[in-house]
């Protein structure tokens, strides 16, 4: 039989002869204790009850294992493995109600696991119940938590994958597109071959593949203000994914009217900010940000590009925080705004206050409800950018057409230069459109101006811009260098 | 009699903590040196270190240190050359006696602190010690050190 050392806990010592260990032979855990009760009677009664199981406040371990997440007593033994004995140290005052009735040792001592986790579970969560912090009893309220993730993106599928594999019982997730190639740079829940898919049925199965004691739910939809408060109203916790700001203030604003925290990201380029929103306990996002910037000083991903693994860091922050809530654990990044910049790899912290005068979350507040917020944010409700449409526009197509013509016209790219350097259109001049009303001066000899950029929205805005300083023949070419990669140039990338 | 001596400071300290987590229980760990020059059995507190009570329920009534727990403690404790005594938690509004609850759970050997505590006091803390025969939850001397004894407390969260 395996030979192993059996360590007794000091205030069992006096009853085992005053060993501190033990080398004791059996084949399995259960049967060295056995052996062990056997040799000394008066250690017994402190290990085992009446009935002979072992008592349920008698913690076992195999070396560094709890053997509840074993095979219990019937652990298999090898040559040399250490057995401790560790006491699960309980109390508490006289139950006022039911004085006289004896606690029931069985619900009031650590759960017995198989009663809420299966052994399987115990296995996958065991890195989890080892940590005080968390323990059964955080693993439950993590089975129980709900938590909605707002945008299934850069952000959201890092703390997704995080949260699934944590064990959060309900995971919701908003978001309404397809899978693009130049997603997979940073978006870490998608794989090549789920270019084209929607993003919520590859999340979906990704997840509950992770994790199948993970209820995942896809709501295949804009978030709006008609939907926000009953999508909003079904978690404990949002996480802000969003890569808009329309969307960042209604979620901020449906959870500050319905009393959960948001657990905000966001990503730019190489810098990512970090904050738990809770208006019960600290500052909204309104009382950092009371009116949104203008739209067309925020690029947004597309347009500005970012460090793939950026949201990775800023969506684990977020899973982190995440968790946190709802272990009730630790200290929380309620009132503080958390700086990161991947360049120069620091991170800030900069302490917020609640606005007393928050048209939301203050006793002053004016707002009760939702509103209408794209107007809020100045950006059109249609997917048309703004100018776009109001501007005079030329089809790729045609684009062509004219540029094979006697008389082609002079095309202005209003892109930054490194996306220029991932594609352009032969003989185009590049005058990124920040520099365009310095610059006006070199296109005044040209008749005939076509501006273009990656979708069409920049330039929409720069031939608004020309009109609006009197040249006359300024078109914006429709769909961008994408639509022309996708309808007149195939061997052209798009991005 | 049995002795536990215990500096003027840590009674503070846990007092503190059983304020601090009212109405809920608090619970921690006690880390001393016993010895048995005369026979008569002395213990003398150097250290205490607050747990985390993981009662996974009523935590007004109950409190649960989990073995993974003392375990950890125990190893950085034994690495220092000293040892798990016993333990403390409070009673909010009740009396510093032990409960048939603390009797049931209680461990022989280890020194039981009972720290009463209302809303706005700790009127009085105890010591216990289940006997040998688990028979018997007796009180035992306390004796506070108006001076620190001589190590710093370990506190952790």
């Amino acid at each position: 039989m395996p030979k192993t050392t059996v360590k007794v806990p000091t205030p069992l010592r006096p009853f085992a002869g005053g060993a501190a260990e033990l080398a004791l032979e059996g084949s399995t855990v259960g049967g060295v204790i056995r052996t062990l009760a056997d040799a000394n009677p008066a250690l017994k009664r402190h290990l085992f009850t009446p009935e002979g199981r072992l008592r349920n406040f008698v913690t076992v371990y195999l070396n560094d294992e709890d053997i509840r997440y074993l095979e219990r007593e019937s652990t298999p033994l090898k040559d040399g493995d250490i057995v401790s004995i560790v006491p699960a140290v309980a109390g508490g005052a006289p139950s006022s109600a039911r004085s006289s009735s004896r606690p029931s040792k069985l619900t009031a001592i650590a759960p017995e696991p198989e009663e809420s986790f299966s052994r399987d579970e115990l296995r996958r969560y065991s890195r989890h119940l080892l940590l005080p912090e968390v323990g059964v009893a955080g693993q439950r309220k993590l089975r129980h938590a709900k938590v909605l993730l707002v945008g299934a993106g850069g952000l959201g599928a890092p703390t997704a994958l995080y949260l699934a594999a944590a064990g959060v019982g309900e995971i919701g997730l908003v978001d309404f597109d397809s899978i693009d190639l130049s997603n997979l740079q940073r978006q870490v829940l998608y794989t090549t071959p789920d270019v084209g898919r929607p993003k919520l049925a590859v999340a979906k199965e990704r997840l509950e593949a992770l994790n199948p004691g993970t209820r995942v739910t896809p709501y295949e939809e804009r978030l709006t203000s008609a939907n926000a408060l009953d999508i909003v109203g079904r978690y404990d916790v949002v996480v802000d994914g969003t890569d808009n700001f329309p969307t960042r203030y209604l979620v901020n604003d449906a959870s500050v009217l319905l009393g959960k925290p948001n657990v905000y990201g966001s990503i730019y380029r190489f810098e990512g900010q970090v904050s738990v929103f809770d208006a019960k306990r600290g500052p909204c996002y309104r009382c950092l940000y009371p009116e949104p910037p203008p739209p067309d000083l925020v690029p947004s991903c597309a347009e500005a590009g970012v460090l793939g693994v950026l949201p990775g860091l800023v969506g684990v922050l977020q899973a982190t925080e995440t968790v946190k809530l709802i272990l009730g654990r630790g200290e929380l990044l309620i009132g503080r705004l958390l700086l990161y910049d991947a360049l120069s790899l620091k991170f800030r912290e900069l302490k917020l206050q609640k606005n007393p005068e928050c048209v939301l979350c203050s006793p002053a507040a004016t707002q009760t409800g939702l509103i209408d917020y794209p107007a809020f944010c100045g950006v059109p409700t249609s997917e048309a950018p703004l100018a776009q449409g109001t501007v005079p526009e030329v089809e790729p197509e045609a684009l062509h057409a004219e540029l094979e013509s006697s008389e082609p016209p002079f095309l202005v790219d209003v892109r930054a230069p490194e996306e220029w350097a991932i594609a352009h259109l032969p003989g185009a001049h590049l005058i990124p459109k920040g520099e365009l009303p310095e610059r006006v001066d070199e296109l005044t000899r040209a008749s005939h101006l076509v501006l273009y950029c990656r979708s069409g929205k920049r330039s929409a805005d720069a031939t608004r811009l020309l009109l609006d300083l009197g040249f006359s023949h300024v078109r914006t070419l429709r769909g961008g260098i994408n639509a022309w990669a996708e309808r007149v140039d195939p061997s052209m990338a798009q991005y | 009699m049995k002795e536990v001596a215990v500096s003027a400071g840590f009674m503070d300290e846990m007092r503190a903590h059983a304020r601090e987590s009212y109405p809920d229980e608090c619970c921690g760990i006690l880390i001393g040196a016993t010895s048995e020059p005369d026979g008569e059995r002395r213990r003398t507190i150097l250290a205490v270190e607050r747990s985390r009570n993981e009662f996974d329920g009523e935590r007004r009534r109950r409190f649960l240190i989990l073995p993974e727990e003392l375990r950890e403690v125990e190893r950085r404790t034994e690495r220092a050359g000293r040892a798990v005594v016993g333990f403390y938690h409070s009673h909010p509004d009740h009396p510093a006696q032990p409960s048939q609850y603390d009797q049931d759970h209680a461990w022989p050997w280890y020194t039981y602190l009972i720290l009463a505590v209302t809303a706005s006091d700790v009127p009085r803390v105890a010591a216990f010690e289940l006997d040998a025969d688990t028979s018997t939850f007796q009180e035992t001397g306390l004796v506070v050190a108006p001076e620190p004894v001589s190590l710093p407390s370990v506190t952790r969260w």
